[in-house]
C-alpha cells in the first residue's frame, strides 16, 4: 500500500507545475501585452505601477526567467494583487475560504446522505417505480444550472412560503460570532451563541440542498452500480443463508463493499461542488471564493482571476490525493494485499 | 460492411426505443427545429421593445416581458440560435482535436503517448468552469471565445476516450491479422483499429451536448460569454436575478437549459443502447 | 432401511421434500428449473445430491431454504421436523437460517465477505440469532468455532481478512459460520469443487465428524460421485431437474439401474487393475429452455426406445430404489458395462 501512497505523492508536485504553467502561458499568450492582465487597462498610462509590476515579475527579462519568477513568487504565496480590492489575492482567497468550505462540505453531506440512499433504494427496487423516479431525480440534479435553481428554490422557499430565509450567510441584522474557524456553525457553537448557531445552519439549508442536488446524480448512480454488481455476489447470498435480515444484508453487507469504489466519486464530486460554489455562491449572497471569482470575471480582474484558477486546480488535486490514499486504507485488499 | 449492416438490423427491433429515449429525441428534435427555423416564426422579435416592462405572464405574451420590455417566451426561443450552433462547433472541434491526440497517443505509444496523457492529466484537474473563465477573460469575454475556452477544456475527455479504445481494440486478432498481412501503420490505424473506436466517442458526445450547452450558459452568466442584448440563456438568467420578484424572466430560459441537457442525457442512452457491445 | 423417501419417520425424520417445483419467470418466458423432486433426509443421515451443473440440485436446496428471488415461483411441500417451510415469509424463514439450518457454498472465496474479518463473519452468524451476544463474546465464541473446525492458531486468524487465508482454511472457516449455532441440519454445496485435491479429503473428513458428534442431517451436493461415494448414506442422481435415481448407497453403486447413473459410474477412473478407457457420456445435458421431450435423457441413452420420446418416465421402486426409467427392470440386472465402447452411437431422436 505504501508504495501505492509514495507513487502517487510522487506525482502531485509535477501536476501542480504543469497547473502553474498552463496559468502562465494563459496570461502571457492570450491577451497580447501580459501587462495588462497584472495592473489592468486604466493603470497602463501610470508608469510608477508599471515599473513596479516589471520589477515583481520580471517582464522586462526573457520568456524563461519570467517563468522561473511567475514560480517563484508562487511559492512565496504571491498570487498577484487584485485589480478590485487592491489587496493580494492570496489574502483575498484566504478571507474567503472558511465560508466556501462550510457551503462545500455541507452540500457534501447533503448530497452523499441522499446521493447513498436514493442509490441504495434505486439498487434495491431496481426497474421498479422507486428506481426510476430516483433516477430521474437524481439526473435532474444534474442537468439544472445550480444559478438558475438557486433562484427558483429562493423564489419559492423564501419569497411565497417564507420557510427559509433569504441570501446570506446570516439575517442581514446579524453579526457574526468571533472568528475560531471561519464557520459560523462552529464559531456561534464555540461562543455559546445558540440564535446565530441556529441561524447559520438555517442559512446554509437551501444553498447546501441546491449544491447537494448536483452532486446527488453521479453519487446516486455509482452507488446503484456498484450495489447492483455486489448484490450478486455470493457472499450476499451466504450472508442470506446464515439468517441475516434484509436491511442487514443490504447496510452491513452490500453498502460495506458497494461504498468503496463510490470513495472515489468524493473527489470527482469536488470538481462539481467548485463548479457549483462559483455559480450560486452570486445568487446566495454568499462571500465565499465562488462569488469572489464572479466578481472576478465581471470585472476582468485578471490577477484574481487566475489566482482562483491556480489555487482551485491545486485544491481539486489536493483532494483526489486524498481520495486516493483513504481509498486505499478502506480497501483491505489494498492495505494488506 | 459488416458494421453498418449490425446498426441497420438493430434498427429494425425497437428493443432500444424506450419512452424516455423518445422523450429525449422529440425534445433535441424540438430544439435543433427552433434553432434552425425560429427566425420565420411568427413572434415577437427577441430584441424589439413591445412598450410593457416586467409584465407577468399573459395571454399576449405568455412568459411575460422583461426590464427592457422585450418578449422572454421570443427571447427563450431564439436563444437557440446562440447555444445550440455553439455547442455543436465545441462538441465537434473538442472531439476532433482529442480522439486525434488520442489515437496517436495510443498507437503510437511510448514518448507521444506520455505527452499526450501529460497534457490531459494536467488540464482536468482543473475544475472546468475555472479553466473556461480564465481563458475566456484572456481572451477577452465573448461567445466565440468562450467556445475556444471550452474546446480547451473538452477534448481531453475525448483523447483519454479514444485512446482506451484504441489501446483495446489494438491488441483483438483482426489486427494482428492484418499486421501480419503486411498493412502499413497508417492503414492499420485507419482501416482496421478507428472504424470500431467510435461508439463510446458517439455516446459521451451526445450526452455531453447538453452540459455543454450548460457551461455555455454559465459562462454568459457570468459575464464572460454572450453580452446584451444577444438573447442567450444564462444571460438572461443573469438579468433575471436582478429582477428576482419577476420570476419569469429567469423561468423560460432555465426550462429550456433543464430541457436541452436531459433531451440529449436520454438520446444518449438511446445511442448507447443501439451501439450495445453485444451487437458488434 | 426403507429406500422410500415419502415415510412419515416422526421425529427422526429432519427434511421432507414432496412433489417440489420451482419455475423461473424470464424475459422469454417460463422455465421451469425442477420437478416433482422428492427428498429426505434424517438426523445422523448423509444424503448425497448429485448431478452435472445445471442439473437443479442447487436450485432444490436454496428453494428448500427460501433462497430464491421472489420473481420464482415455488410449488409442493418442504417441510422441516414436520414444519411446512414452503410459502412461508422471508422473516420466518430467517430464523430458521444459519440457526437450525446451515449451508456452506461452493466457492469460499466468494461466499466471504472480502471486507470483513472472518472472526466478525463468524460471531455475526451467532449475533444474527442471538442478540444477547455481546460483541467481546461472540468474539470469543468465534475463535472456538475457528478451532472447532481445525484451524490454526484461530485467535490470529479470526483478526484477518478472507483474502490472507488459503483455499481451505477459507473453507473451513465457512464451515465454522454454517455450525456456529449447531444447526440440525447442514446443506453443503459443493464444498469441495473449489478445493485442491489433497485439501478436499481434508475437507470431507471435517464435515463427518461434525456430522457424527453433532448428529446433524447432512445434504452433500457435489457433481464428484467419488466423493459422495465415501461419505454419503443415501443419494439422489438428479437429470435436467427431475430426480432419476435414490437410494442407499450401496444400492446404488453395486447395481445402478438408470442410465445416466450407469454412465457416471462408468466414467469414474477406476482405482482397481483392469485399464479400461476411461468413457463419458456423449452429449451434453439440455438447457432449461430447450428440454427433449419424455424422458429428459433420451437423446444420449443407447438403451433408448420409442416410449423414451413421448412418455416421461416417474420415479418409482425397482427392488429397493427409486428408478425413473421406463427400462429399469430389463436394466436392472444388466452387468455394469462402459457406454460406447463398441461405437455404437446413441439415439439422438428414437422413434422406430
Amino acid at each position: 500500500m505504501y508504495r501505492y501512497i509514495i507513487r502517487r505523492l510522487i506525482a502531485m508536485p509535477l501536476l501542480l507545475l504543469g497547473i502553474v504553467s498552463i496559468a502562465f502561458l494563459i496570461t502571457h499568450f492570450t491577451k497580447g501585452d501580459p501587462l495588462i492582465s497584472i495592473i489592468g487597462e486604466r493603470q497602463m498610462d501610470n508608469p510608477i505601477v508599471i515599473a513596479a509590476a516589471k520589477a515583481r515579475w520580471g517582464l522586462d527579462r526573457s520568456l524563461p526567467e519570467q517563468y522561473l519568477i511567475y514560480v517563484g513568487n508562487l511559492l512565496t504565496g504571491d498570487l498577484g494583487t487584485s485589480l478590485r480590492t487592491k489587496q493580494g489575492v492570496g489574502l483575498d482567497l484566504l478571507q474567503r475560504l472558511p465560508a466556501t468550505l462550510e457551503l462545500v462540505v455541507a452540500a457534501m453531506l447533503v448530497g452523499s446522505l441522499i446521493g447513498v440512499t436514493l442509490g441504495v433504494a434505486a439498487a434495491h427496487y431496481r426497474d421498479r417505480a422507486a428506481d426510476h423516479f430516483a433516477r430521474l431525480f437524481a439526473l435532474i440534479g444534474s442537468s439544472l444550472p445550480v444559478f438558475w435553481s438557486g433562484l427558483i428554490l429562493l423564489f419559492i422557499f423564501w419569497y411565497t412560503l417564507g420557510v427559509l430565509p433569504g441570501p446570506g450567510r446570516l439575517d442581514t441584522r446579524s453579526m457574526a460570532p468571533p472568528y475560531v474557524t471561519g464557520f459560523y456553525t462552529i464559531d456561534s457553537l464555540v461562543a455559546g451563541d445558540l440564535r446565530i448557531f441556529a441561524e447559520s445552519i438555517s442559512h446554509l439549508i437551501l444553498p447546501a440542498c441546491v449544491l447537494g442536488w448536483a452532486v446527488m446524480g453521479i453519487i446516486s448512480r455509482l452507488v446503484r452500480a456498484s450495489m447492483l454488481d455486489v448484490l450478486n455476489q455470493d457472499y450476499i447470498l451466504a450472508a442470506r443463508a446464515k439468517g441475516a435480515s434484509e436491511p442487514r444484508v443490504l447496510v452491513n453487507h452490500a453498502l460495506r463493499n458497494a461504498l468503496i469504489p463510490t470513495l472515489t466519486i468524493v473527489g470527482f464530486s469536488f470538481a462539481y461542488l467548485i463548479t457549483g460554489a462559483v455559480l450560486s455562491e452570486a445568487i446566495f449572497s454568499w462571500p465565499g471564493m465562488g462569488s469572489y471569482a464572479v466578481d472576478a470575471a465581471r470585472n476582468l480582474d485578471y490577477p484574481a482571476i487566475m489566482g482562483v484558477t491556480i489555487v482551485g486546480g491545486a485544491a481539486f488535486l489536493l483532494t483526489n490525493l486524498v481520495t486516493d490514499i483513504a481509498y486505499a486504507f478502506v480497501d483491505p485488499r489494498i492495505r494488506f494485499g | 460492411m459488416a458494421e453498418s449492416a449490425s446498426i441497420h438490423a438493430t434498427f429494425s427491433r425497437p428493443r432500444w426505443l424506450t419512452a424516455p429515449v423518445a422523450a429525449g429525441a422529440l425534445i433535441v428534435l424540438f430544439w435543433a427545429g427552433v434553432a434552425l427555423t425560429v427566425q420565420w416564426w411568427p413572434i415577437d422579435d427577441p430584441v424589439a421593445f413591445v412598450g410593457k416592462r416586467l409584465a407577468a405572464p399573459s395571454e399576449t405574451h405568455w412568459l411575460g416581458t422583461d426590464a427592457l420590455s422585450r418578449d422572454v417566451l421570443s427571447r427563450t426561443l431564439h436563444g437557440a440560435q446562440h447555444s445550440l450552433p455553439i455547442a455543436l462547433v465545441v462538441i465537434l472541434s473538442a472531439v476532433a482535436i482529442g480522439a486525434t491526440l488520442g489515437a496517436i497517443g495510443g498507437f503510437l505509444g511510448g514518448l507521444a503517448d506520455s505527452a499526450v496523457m501529460r497534457l490531459v492529466d494536467i488540464t482536468l484537474s482543473f475544475p472546468p468552469i475555472l479553466l473556461a473563465m480564465a481563458v475566456t477573460a484572456s481572451l477577452g469575454p465573448g461567445l466565440w471565445h468562450a467556445a475556444i475556452a471550452m474546446i480547451i477544456v473538452w477534448w481531453p475527455i475525448y483523447a483519454r476516450l479514444m485512446r482506451a479504445q484504441v489501446l483495446a481494440v489494438r491488441e483483438r486478432e483482426h489486427v494482428e491479422a492484418a499486421v501480419a498481412a503486411g498493412a502499413s501503420a497508417p492503414r492499420t490505424l485507419f482501416a482496421h483499429i478507428l472504424p470500431l473506436c467510435w461508439s463510446p466517442i458517439l455516446i459521451n458526445a451526445t450526452m455531453d451536448f447538453g452540459q455543454v450547452v450548460l457551461l455555455i450558459a454559465s459562462l454568459s452568466f457570468i459575464g464572460l460569454g454572450a453580452s446584451p442584448p444577444t438573447p442567450e440563456w444564462g444571460q438572461m438568467i443573469s438579468e433575471g436575478a436582478q429582477k428576482f420578484y419577476q420570476w419569469w424572466i429567469a423561468f423560460g430560459p432555465g426550462m429550456a437549459i433543464l430541457s436541452v441537457v436531459l433531451g440529449f442525457n436520454f438520446l444518449g442512452d438511446g445511442v448507447r443502447d443501439i451501439l450495445d457491445p453485444r451487437t458488434q | 432401511m426403507t429406500p422410500n423417501a415419502a415415510s412419515d419417520d416422526g421425529d427422526a425424520s429432519l427434511l421432507e421434500v414432496r412433489d417440489l417445483e420451482v419455475t423461473f419467470a424470464t424475459a422469454r418466458g417460463e422455465l421451469e428449473a425442477i420437478r416433482g423432486v422428492d427428498l429426505a433426509v434424517r438426523s445422523g443421515e448423509t444424503l448425497g445430491l448429485v448431478g452435472e451443473s445445471g442439473c437443479g440440485k442447487s436450485v432444490t436446496m436454496l428453494a428448500v431454504l427460501g433462497l430464491l428471488p421472489p420473481s420464482v415461483r415455488i410449488k409442493g411441500s418442504i417441510r422441516f421436523r414436520g414444519m411446512e417451510l414452503a410459502g412461508r415469509p422471508q422473516k420466518e424463514l430467517a430464523r430458521l437460517r444459519g440457526a437450525r439450518i446451515g449451508m456452506i457454498f461452493q466457492d469460499p472465496m466468494t461466499a466471504l465477505n472480502p471486507v470483513l474479518t472472518i472472526g466478525a463473519q463468524v460471531a455475526e452468524a451467532i449475533r444474527i440469532h442471538d442478540t444477547t451476544v455481546t460483541a467481546r463474546k461472540g468474539a470469543e465464541r468465534a475463535v472456538e468455532m475457528l478451532k472447532l473446525v481445525a484451524i490454526p492458531f484461530p485467535e490470529r486468524r479470526a483478526l484477518q481478512y478472507p483474502h490472507e487465508l488459503s483455499g481451505g482454511m477459507r473453507q473451513r472457516a465457512m464451515i465454522a459460520m454454517a455450525m456456529a449455532n449447531e444447526p440440525e441440519l447442514l446443506i453443503a454445496d459443493e464444498p469441495t469443487t473449489a478445493l485442491d485435491v489433497t485439501v478436499q479429503a481434508q475437507i470431507i473428513e471435517l464435515l463427518r465428524r461434525l456430522q457424527a458428534s453433532h448428529r446433524m442431517g447432512l445434504v452433500l451436493i457435489s457433481h464428484d460421485l467419488g466423493i459422495v461415494a465415501g461419505t454419503a448414506d443415501r443419494v439422489a442422481i438428479m437429470y435436467a431437474g427431475r430426480i432419476v435415481e435414490r437410494g442407499a448407497v450401496e444400492d446404488i453403486f453395486d447395481r445402478p439401474r438408470h442410465p445416466y447413473t450407469r454412465g457416471l459410474l462408468a466414467s469414474l477412473p477406476k482405482i482397481d487393475g483392469q485399464a479400461t478407457r476411461l468413457t463419458a457420456i456423449e452429449g451434453s445435458p439440455p438447457s432449461l429452455a430447450a428440454r427433449p421431450s419424455g424422458c429428459a435423457f433420451h437423446p444420449r441413452c443407447r438403451h433408448a426406445v420409442a416410449r423414451c420420446a413421448t412418455q416421461e418416465p416417474i420415479l418409482r421402486d425397482v427392488a429397493g430404489t427409486a428408478v425413473a426409467c421406463h427400462l429399469a427392470e430389463s436394466i436392472a440386472d444388466a452387468a455394469l458395462a462402459p457406454m460406447a465402447t463398441d461405437g455404437h452411437p446413441s439415439h439422438p431422436n428414437a422413434t422406430a
